[in-house]
């Protein structure tokens, strides 16, 4: 090193300088095209959806302010009430059996049996598929006159009758046994990773103090899956609010408007019925209902953060 | 004993929808008609699956699925490779390269994974309209990319957080640069993740329904959109669910044979993608 004669070190210095300049200015740059797509088609397009929702918008997008008259307008809405009433009665038992389903497959799975890899790989594939194509299948299996109804009255059951899909008040859980059928491989996943990081020590302490296994699951290892019930329900809840494209396959929304939920309110009055307005308002309202569902995690996420930072 | 009838009645659960699909696909029309849901097919036909893919009608238009199921590659492979470079080179300067403010760029960045598509529909078609891109592949390939961009780029940075520093200290100490170090050091290493982001998208943007149905009309729909429409229109007249079912199994088939093949990195996407999001 000290033998470099001064003009070579001079070169090397002059372009370490350069290549320091060009470290600090390439990542910035590299982060440019994200960046603008983010202010552009992220919180450029969530504003002007917000600012429409209070335009008078119909058919085409103006900028005529409404005031809240568009919320009024829709909270007046027979097909409105409908969507919500429907979003929480899908949304409740959408949720509640899917967790069930899944925690009770993933604490099975859990029990050391043969075949889990199989097993597993079976529970999970529906993710895998398209929404349309569940919708398609389940509204052929469940279809009145040559599906299940058909198969239970072959078999001797001959006033057997289930026809919810084309019943106005029952078509709604035909959606809720497709989509947990989608879904609840994925949430018995979730819990079964939740089950392999439970410290192995603490049952066995658990068991030689004589506690027997079912009590060890409601004792000891439910109750320290709290997060991954945390993460289910608000990965689930985020689901149910977006669900559009199985109730497109499955119902069409029908009979009717029977199984309208917020997203296809959403997509036919803001492209098929040229009600532009509403439409944004009703979207508006559908992020408000995700980030209120969002809202504890994010809440115990920054407490997280606080106790690890005082310790 | 009772835990394994348990689980296989759990799996004949799960399955029961494949399998009825895949049997109607192979019955004959009169055979859909007249024998039980879950009878195997006797005789075997590949005519429904035939006509599914070159001649079943979507409206007034009866090519069958084949140009849409095109249509739906040509959009989703420029999606997925553009969405997954972006997103390994935002994790890696995110990590890596960090600065003031980068940390707060992450976190605006991942609002973009959990607000409903419905708030950007209308500004976007709109857009789309306005840049010449309205319903065409083109428009496809854009709104994928960018709305793939908050998740390529979360599963990319929860890896490259876990790489150690050194390697990209100690390369930057023998001179290596910016670029040099991500093609050299961090890229060879990053084999999983991509799978990983990869897989993630393929699904998301071959499954997606939402933005084929708004933002395209007629030839230029995916796989997903004319499907519903094939059968939507057969069921205007004689229903014909073997054919419907054979086109679901095509729709379906790309996304479960990765499943298949690389399920680890399809479930360890999904769980970054939302436990960490």
């Amino acid at each position: 090193m000290a033998a470099n004669s001064p003009a070579a070190s001079a070169g090397t210095y002059r372009s370490s300088r350069w290549r320091e300049h060009l470290d600090t200015v390439l990542p910035k740059l590299t982060l440019v095209p994200t960046g603008a797509a983010a202010l552009i088609f992220l919180y450029g397009f969530i504003a002007w959806t917000i600012w429409l929702s209070f335009t008078k918008s119909t058919l085409l997008p103006n900028n005529r302010f409404a005031g809240l008259a568009q919320y009024r307008f829709l909270f007046k809405l027979d097909t409105w009430w409908v969507s919500v009433t429907n979003l929480v009665i899908f949304g409740v038992l959408y949720i509640v059996i899917c967790l069930a389903i899944g925690l009770f497959l993933a604490i099975l799975i859990d029990q050391k049996i043969r075949a889990e890899n199989l097993l597993r790989t079976i529970y999970l594939y529906p993710l895998a598929l398209s929404l349309v194509v569940t919708g398609v299948a389940w509204k052929w299996i469940l279809n009145p006159d040559l599906g299940l109804q058909s198969v239970v009255r072959s078999l001797g059951f001959t006033h057997f009758t289930f026809d919810w899909l084309v019943q106005p008040h029952m078509a709604i859980y035909t959606i809720v046994i497709a989509a947990v059928w989608q879904a609840s491989g994925f949430v018995m996943a979730l819990f079964l990773a939740g089950l392999r990081g439970i410290d192995g020590a603490i049952i066995k302490a658990a068991q030689i103090d004589g506690a027997s296994l079912p009590r060890i699951y409601l004792r000891i290892i439910i109750p320290s899956l709290r997060p991954v019930f945390f993460s289910a329900v608000i990965l689930l809840v985020s689901m149910a609010i977006k669900s559009f494209d199985l109730i497109i396959a499955l119902t069409g929304g029908g009979p009717g408007y029977a199984t309208w939920l917020p997203a296809i309110f959403m997509y036919n009055y803001g492209f098929n019925r040229g009600q532009i307005g509403l439409g944004t308002a009703a979207a508006v309202l559908m992020m408000l209902a995700v980030a209120l569902a969002l809202l504890p995690l994010i809440l115990s996420e920054l407490k997280e953060k606080r106790r690890a930072s005082t310790r | 004993m009772l835990i394994y009838a348990i689980l296989i009645f759990a799996a004949a659960y799960y399955l029961l929808p494949l399998y009825v699909m895949l049997t109607t696909s192979l019955k004959t029309l009169h055979q859909v008609n007249n024998a039980s849901l879950l009878s195997l097919p006797d005789p075997i036909t590949f005519k429904p699956w035939a006509e599914a893919w070159s001649s079943a009608c979507m409206g007034v238009n009866c090519s069958g699925l084949q140009h849409y199921f095109w249509n739906s590659v040509s959009f989703v492979l420029p999606a997925v490779f553009i969405s997954t470079v972006f997103g390994a080179l935002n994790g890696y300067v995110l990590t890596k390269w960090q600065f003031r403010g980068s940390n707060l760029f992450f976190g605006l960045l991942l609002v973009g994974t959990f607000v409903p598509y419905q708030m950007f529909l209308l500004p976007m078609a709109w857009t789309l309209g306005k840049i010449g891109l309205s319903n065409s592949i083109g428009g496809l390939v854009l709104v994928h990319s960018v709305y793939g961009l908050a998740f390529t780029t979360l599963f990319c940075r929860n890896f490259y957080v876990s790489m150690p520093d050194e390697l990209v200290k100690a390369a930057r100490v023998d001179g290596a640069g910016f670029i040099r170090i991500f093609w050299r050091i961090v890229l060879p290493l990053s084999l999983p993740i991509l799978m990983v982001s990869i897989i993630w998208q393929f699904t998301q943007i071959w499954n997606d329904f939402l933005f084929g149905i708004v933002f395209t009309s007629g030839t230029h729909q995916p796989i997903t959109v004319a499907l519903y429409n094939m059968v939507d229109t057969s069921s205007t007249g004689i229903k014909r669910y073997n054919v419907d079912m054979a086109g679901a199994v095509i729709t379906a088939l790309p996304t479960f044979i990765i499943y298949i093949l690389a399920g680890r990195y399809f479930v360890r996407g999904l769980t970054a993608g939302s436990v960490k999001g």
